[in-house]
């Protein structure tokens, strides 16, 4: 392992993936720095988890260009070495898992144990304290496949902390989260991002708390890069036309002072959208 | 459905797998003294040439009883493992081709009427082998060919197809053999292990079953992140596809060898991984010496019944383990009220 102190944690230079002859991701370039939130947003099929994926090295298809994970090209990871620094957070799905939260934290120290040696207590502790970092030890002893969606989430948080993974990549944390789960993943991952230095790669389809959370954005439009920088740069008619190909509403946030969005059209187009109607309806008669 | 935690952790899994070990223990000690004929222990130290039971226990008996244990410890683990990587409660070898790859082999022998000994090894045997090992290779190179759609979906359809294809090939050669050869098939494709005689098939078997057993038992911590899902045990540092590709040979292989030599017994496979399960949970380092004990102690008691239960004729063993492990297994799953879904 050489470079693991180096600022820049992922860099792609003109990363492509092509998937049965379909391009997924095109001439990706840039830079993820240590300690950076990030968000991936743009419209279904952008290839925003194919690239999350990629940053774990979960590659298929045909690859072009380079791709460094902590200054060294993916290629030369070896598995376990990549495990102790990125661990992808997958959605809280509906996976049959048939362990206790305990025990299913406890493999996910896979990096650092021996097959034939039993648990080291220090593997013991670090789970503990993932535990108690995202309030998950009430369950402790609950089958994963008893937990609702957010408490879910939050094991899986859990797993990256026990993992000693400092990159975390993670796949749509807050979808079919309630509002007051999605509050306490958001927080949780944001905790980890300031207090323990910890970048976050994060795919979402809520480009409002993406503004909110994130220090860059990345946005993808048909596998490209249309957009990558700041919040403030992102919320704009002209930029967000280029990422989602229609105009959307945007106001003022009361406390941010940052541009939302509201997933509704401009007047314009509900005026052309209501023309169009009224003319449907006649022609129905 | 809050479920009040393991009862695993309750009870404690020591004392499950250090009972079944117990059991095991007395059942391999005890069943080659039960038989049509009950032989006393003394026979132990009789001399095999002056002595007719002696004979039996040392050339008959006890090779049997060594094979159906290593036989039902070795199918029990691949199911084990199967269901594991697969993530699928119905995955074995069996679901894969494997059986009736040699059972093809097993019968295509017989219908030409070859008849040979390769390294003491029959005639039979070796081309059942030689069948299963072509259908792993094939459903292997089915599998790569085709480049698209989750490679564990496409393995086991590709397997399921293969099984299909080579069954009917089966029923093809018995309807075109003479009734003798006919009934030879047949009852080969039963299974059973009514033609031990002496170690020499028993080594051979040792041998793939250690081997296979060994690299198993190494890939315990990646067959329980395997069974969370593939993606996430590769980001768990699990080396995925390295790991199903040893899994899938090395167990296909174990698997191979003892269908070459005692023919496809089916159940054992399927049922004694999910039976320790439910006793014990789905840690693999539990998981695997209790079902390991389990499914050898279950062949050897049902290999027993079997050739006591209608002697002097035998019943072949597979509808024995399907006929007692079946019950057991649904008052188990009744009893327990979990979920068999879960792999």
């Amino acid at each position: 392992m050489r470079n693991l102190n180096t600022n820049v944690v992922l860099e792609a230079r003109k990363f492509s993936c092509r998937i049965a002859g379909k391009s997924i991701l095109r001439d990706i370039s840039l830079q993820i720095r240590r300690g950076e939130y990030i968000s991936i947003v743009g419209p279904n099929g952008a290839g925003k988890t194919t690239l999350l994926r990629a940053f774990d090295r979960m590659l298929i298809g045909e690859i072009s260009g380079e791709l460094d994970i902590c200054g060294m090209p993916w290629e030369e990871w070896k598995q376990s070495d990549l495990a102790k620094l990125a661990a992808l957070v997958p959605q809280a799905d509906s996976r049959v898992i048939p362990f206790t939260v305990e025990q299913f934290l406890l493999m996910c120290r896979y990096p650092y144990m021996n097959p034939f040696a039993s648990l080291h207590p220090n593997d013991r502790k670090v789970v503990r304290e993932a535990m108690v970092g995202t309030g998950t030890s009430a369950f402790a002893k609950r089958r994963m496949d008893t937990l609702s969606s957010g408490e879910r989430q939050k094991v899986y948080i859990a797993s990256a902390l026990a993992q000693g993974a400092h990159i975390w990549l993670m796949d749509e944390p807050t979808t079919f989260l309630d509002y007051h789960h999605q509050a306490d993943i958001l927080s949780l991952i944001a905790l980890a991002n300031k207090e323990f230095d910890v970048t976050v790669v994060a795919v979402t389809h809520d480009l409002n708390h993406a503004v909110l959370e994130s220090d860059r954005i990345i946005a993808l439009r048909e596998g490209e890069l249309v957009f990558y920088g700041t919040p403030d740069l992102i919320m704009k008619p002209d930029v967000l036309k280029r990422v989602y190909g229609a105009s959307l509403l945007l106001v003022d946030h009361p406390k941010a002072g940052l541009p939302m969005i509201v997933p509704r059209m401009t007047p314009e187009q509900d005026k052309e959208l209501a023309k169009w109607r009224a003319k449907a309806r006649e022609k129905m008669k | 459905m809050a479920s009040q935690g393991p009862r695993e952790d309750e009870i404690g899994p020591g004392w499950t797998i250090g009972t079944l070990f117990g059991l095991a223990v007395l059942a391999v000690a005890w069943a080659p003294f039960w038989g049509m004929e009950h032989i006393s222990f003394s026979a132990l130290w009789g001399n095999v040439d002056d002595s007719n039971t002696s004979y039996i226990l040392w050339n008959l008996r006890i090779p049997r009883v060594l094979m159906s244990f290593l036989a039902g410890a070795a199918l029990a683990t691949s199911g084990m493992v199967f269901q594991a990587m697969f993530r699928n409660p119905l995955a074995t070898p069996f679901t894969l081709g494997v059986s009736s790859g040699a059972s093809l082999g097993a019968v295509l022998c017989y219908h030409c009427g070859w008849s040979f000994a390769l390294l003491g090894v029959s005639g039979v045997s070796v081309c059942a082998f030689i069948g299963a090992v072509f259908s792993i290779v094939l459903v292997y190179a089915l599998t790569s060919a085709s480049r698209q759609g989750s490679s564990t979906a496409t393995m086991l359809l590709a397997g399921v197809a293969i099984s299909f294809f080579f069954s009917s090939l089966i029923l093809f050669l018995q309807y075109m053999s003479d009734p003798t050869k006919s009934f030879q098939m047949l009852r080969w494709v039963m299974g059973g292990l009514q033609n031990i005689v002496g170690f020499s098939d028993v080594l051979n078997v040792f041998a793939f079953v250690t081997s296979g057993c060994l690299i198993v038992w190494y890939l315990l911590l990646d067959l329980n992140l395997l069974s969370t899902g593939e993606d996430f045990a590769f980001s768990r540092g699990v080396n995925v596809n390295q790991v199903k590709v040893l899994l899938f040979f090395s167990v296909s292989l174990m698997v191979g060898a003892v269908v070459a030599i005692c023919g496809p017994i089916g159940f054992v496979g399927l049922m004694a991984p999910h039976i320790c399960r439910l006793l014990i949970g789905a840690d693999h380092r539990r998981l695997y010496p209790a079902t390991l004990l389990f499914g050898g102690a279950m062949l050897v008691v049902c290999d027993t019944i079997s050739r006591t239960l209608l002697a002097p004729t035998e019943l072949p063993v597979g509808i024995l383990t399907a006929l007692v492990g079946g019950p057991f297994f649904l008052g188990l799953l009744l009893a327990r009220r979990r979920d068999l879904g879960t792999v």
